[in-house]
């Protein structure tokens, strides 16, 4: 991963993702109106999160079927960063709905009970509560291989079971988000043509940005457990 | 076969171990009773929402006491012990039916004592106990694997809690939800064995993770 032309492309749509989507047409909704360019920021980081989260995974299985410690690294690291979009989902989402939802004059007003028993915001909640109970169960482990492991199998029965609770509950609980109708995660026919023009570049750029944050990660915490690896 | 008998073994020493050392039964049995008893005096005969509610927070919470005690009271020494002589497949699978047995008792018993003390707004009785058994087996079996993966940690019954909760969320609003039926509320058709048969599917899901996961937190 050390080429350089996949972060040139990550700032090249960044920088169009901002003034893309600061600039461009957008069509006006009655409760949303300008707020919809949220879009480019709010629902990508999610998408960032789930991403790395993925990859994560992904580490933690070939962790425990080659028990390579670099594969831990790998896993932790894309944890960590998963873990900061997360928040930025939740920072950008909490200022969307003070537009929108949270907002009295505004006709789509939820009381904030409602608003916090949202499908999407529990599954929110969920992952990142997984998350963080990973890293606590991390650090209470003293042994290195046995903090690798159990983490590691932690973070696979999470995540398994994290994914058809996303399918579930928003099935479960009337929602007050957009795209709720059949698949929650990717209903696209109803987006804008104006909007998708920015919207694909965003996921790809800022998906680019979260893998560039952890290779970084990963790259520290090689040169700190330097004698771990090649011992 | 072989494998069917060390299970058997395995399941059996549990429940002598049980019958033995009756403090830790006795333990969790008046766990149970006092919660109840608290709740009892703090609220009189809750409406049918908040007492579906409250018994199942209590499950959880019995749940997570009864459960974590399994792997909690292997040491070192014996788990080295059980090394030697089951496979790692043999011992989950045992810990899980041992497990399943214990829930399964002290639900029934809480839903007694619940009703007793409670007072009763079910409608159709049969249907809630039924669907407090699928609840019992789904807790039992996600953290029985969760106390195995706690048993390497430090602070280990602290610990259960933090890493069940978030994951036993839908779980438990699949159970809320299935549980209104007992209360007569009206379903749409076959929305109610299309919930069962999702819980039972995610049970299934449960143990065939712990199956696969379980051999990897064995090798100490």
């Amino acid at each position: 991963m050390r080429k350089k032309w996949w972060k040139i492309a990550c700032v090249i749509l960044l920088v169009y993702t901002f003034i893309g989507g600061f600039l461009f047409d957008v069509p006006a909704l009655r409760q949303l109106q300008e707020t919809i360019r949220n879009l480019y920021f709010h629902v990508c980081m999610w998408m960032v999160m789930m991403t790395l989260f993925i990859i994560s995974v992904i580490y933690s299985i070939k962790y425990l079927r080659s028990g390579n410690y670099l594969h831990d690294i790998y896993a932790v690291c894309y944890a960590r960063v998963g873990i900061l979009f997360g928040i930025l989902g939740y920072i950008t989402g909490a200022i969307w709905a003070s537009y929108t939802w949270a907002d009295p004059n505004n006709p789509g007003y939820a009381s904030f009970g409602s608003i916090l028993r949202e499908p999407k915001l529990i599954g929110a909640a969920m992952a990142l509560l997984i998350y963080f109970a990973y890293f606590v169960l991390r650090s209470s482990v003293l042994d290195i291989d046995k903090r690798a492991r159990t983490g590691a199998v932690y973070n696979i029965f999470a995540f398994a079971m994290l994914f058809p609770s996303i399918w579930i509950v928003p099935r479960l609980l009337p929602s007050l988000h957009p795209g709720q109708q059949g698949n929650p995660g990717l209903d696209f026919r109803d987006l804008d043509n104006r909007m998708r023009m920015v919207y694909y570049p965003a996921i790809i750029g800022w998906t680019l940005l979260g893998v560039w944050i952890a290779t970084l990660q990963v790259r520290l915490k090689k040169i700190q457990d330097k004698t771990l690896l090649h011992a | 076969m072989n494998s069917f008998s060390h299970i058997i073994t395995l399941l059996k020493k549990d429940l002598l171990l049980e019958l033995r050392q009756q403090y830790t039964f006795y333990g969790i049995l008046l766990y149970v009773t006092s919660t109840i008893f608290v709740l009892f005096l703090s609220m009189e005969s809750p409406e049918a929402a908040t007492w579906t509610g409250l018994f199942w927070m209590i499950q959880l919470f019995i749940c997570v006491n009864a459960v974590a005690k399994s792997f909690l009271q292997e040491s070192r020494g014996r788990m080295l012990y059980f090394y030697s002589i089951a496979g790692p497949i043999h011992f989950i699978v045992a810990k899980l039916l041992y497990n399943l047995v214990l829930m399964l008792l002290l639900n029934l018993l809480s839903l007694f004592l619940f009703m007793a003390l409670m007072g009763d707004p079910t409608i159709h009785t049969l249907q809630f106990i039924g669907i407090s058994c699928l609840g019992g087996i789904g807790l039992s079996v996600v953290f029985t694997l969760l106390a195995a993966i706690a048993s390497k940690a430090q602070q280990q019954a602290s610990l259960m809690a933090i890493l069940g909760f978030p994951i036993i969320i839908p779980q438990l609003l699949l159970l809320m939800r299935v549980s209104k039926t007992a209360f007569a509320e009206v379903f749409k058709a076959g929305a109610v064995s299309e919930t069962i048969l999702l819980l039972i599917a995610l049970d299934a899901l449960v143990v065939v993770l712990s199956i696969i996961l379980f051999p990897f937190l064995w090798k100490d």
